[in-house]
């Protein structure tokens, strides 16, 4: 049953990413892109990551693409434009891609497990082996420390010192947006 | 739990998303690509949490922070292009080509 649900949403996802790559219309495109997102949430609720399904569904297709929309009507983009490239760069396109797609595949060769297993032997450069045990199931953490707990103890206790350089990251971001965007400096 | 799938799930949206990238020119459609690319990526990092305990989580909370800030800057960085050329078509947007 949980199988067949994860094929639904993965075939979803796939379908949504490959109209939104081919949609004339931008706001088409953003549409579909939303919809990749909610299958990614919906994949990520299988996967044991309730809170990360919920983030993604609040930060990327509620804030992120309500700001892609902003911008589409905002600069009146909202007709379809013939902006596909050229024959010859399609063709390069998807050889471009078909290597890629054959490199990615290819590294699923290598087994997840063994690389947990050469994971866990090699010494410890931070706190994050020691204080969270390579190889241990999110899901017992989740069932330890609650969904919630599960992300905040890692973030808050051993990423904390980044997760502050984060505030700076936002800060900047904020200051540059609104620098380029006004019409005089 | 669905590791080997979820990986080629993530291969299969990463691909589309460079796709996108190489075919379109319109730079919005270019930006949403680039967002299809980092969720590719943070479902690698969720898939691969279960192996690896939470700090998979953190990595896509990070990830979600920098897209955030991208697409803003990113955008306004748009928007400041079509005041100039009124158009966001890349193949219009030559200034820099010597």
């Amino acid at each position: 049953m949980t199988e067949v649900v994860f094929y639904v949403f993965a075939v979803a996802a796939i379908i949504s990413a490959t109209l939104c790559i081919l949609q004339r219309n931008p706001v088409s495109a953003a549409l579909w892109l939303v919809s990749t997102m909610f299958s990614l949430a919906a994949i990520y609720v299988l996967l044991n990551a309730q809170f990360i399904a919920a983030i993604q569904v609040l930060v990327y297709a509620g804030a992120i693409m309500v700001l892609f929309l902003f911008v589409i009507m905002l600069l009146n983009l909202g007709h379809a434009e013939p902006d596909m490239r050229g024959p010859s760069t399609i063709a390069a396109t998807l050889v471009i891609v078909g290597l890629l797609a054959i490199e990615l595949f290819a590294l699923l060769q290598y087994n997840p497990r063994k690389l947990a297993s050469e994971f866990s032997q090699w010494p410890a450069f931070s706190d994050p082996a020691t204080v969270f045990v390579a190889g241990q199931l999110s899901q017992q953490e989740s069932a330890a420390r609650g969904v919630v707990g599960a992300v905040a103890a890692p973030l808050f206790q051993v990423y904390l010192i980044p997760f502050e350089i984060t505030s700076i990251l936002l800060l900047v971001a904020i200051i540059g947006a609104v620098v380029l965007a006004k019409r005089k400096v | 739990m669905f590791l080997g799938q979820a990986l080629g799930l993530s291969a299969v949206l990463f691909s589309l998303g460079v796709a996108g990238v190489l075919l379109r020119r319109n730079a919005i459609v270019l930006f949403m690509c680039i967002e299809l690319m980092l969720n590719a990526v943070n479902l690698t990092f969720v898939a691969l949490a279960q192996l690896h305990g939470a700090s998979g989580y953190v990595m896509v909370f990070f990830v979600m922070t920098v897209a955030a800030a991208e697409a803003a800057v990113g955008l306004a960085i748009i928007i400041g292009v079509f005041r100039h050329k009124q158009t966001v078509d890349l193949g219009n947007i030559n200034l820099l080509r010597g």
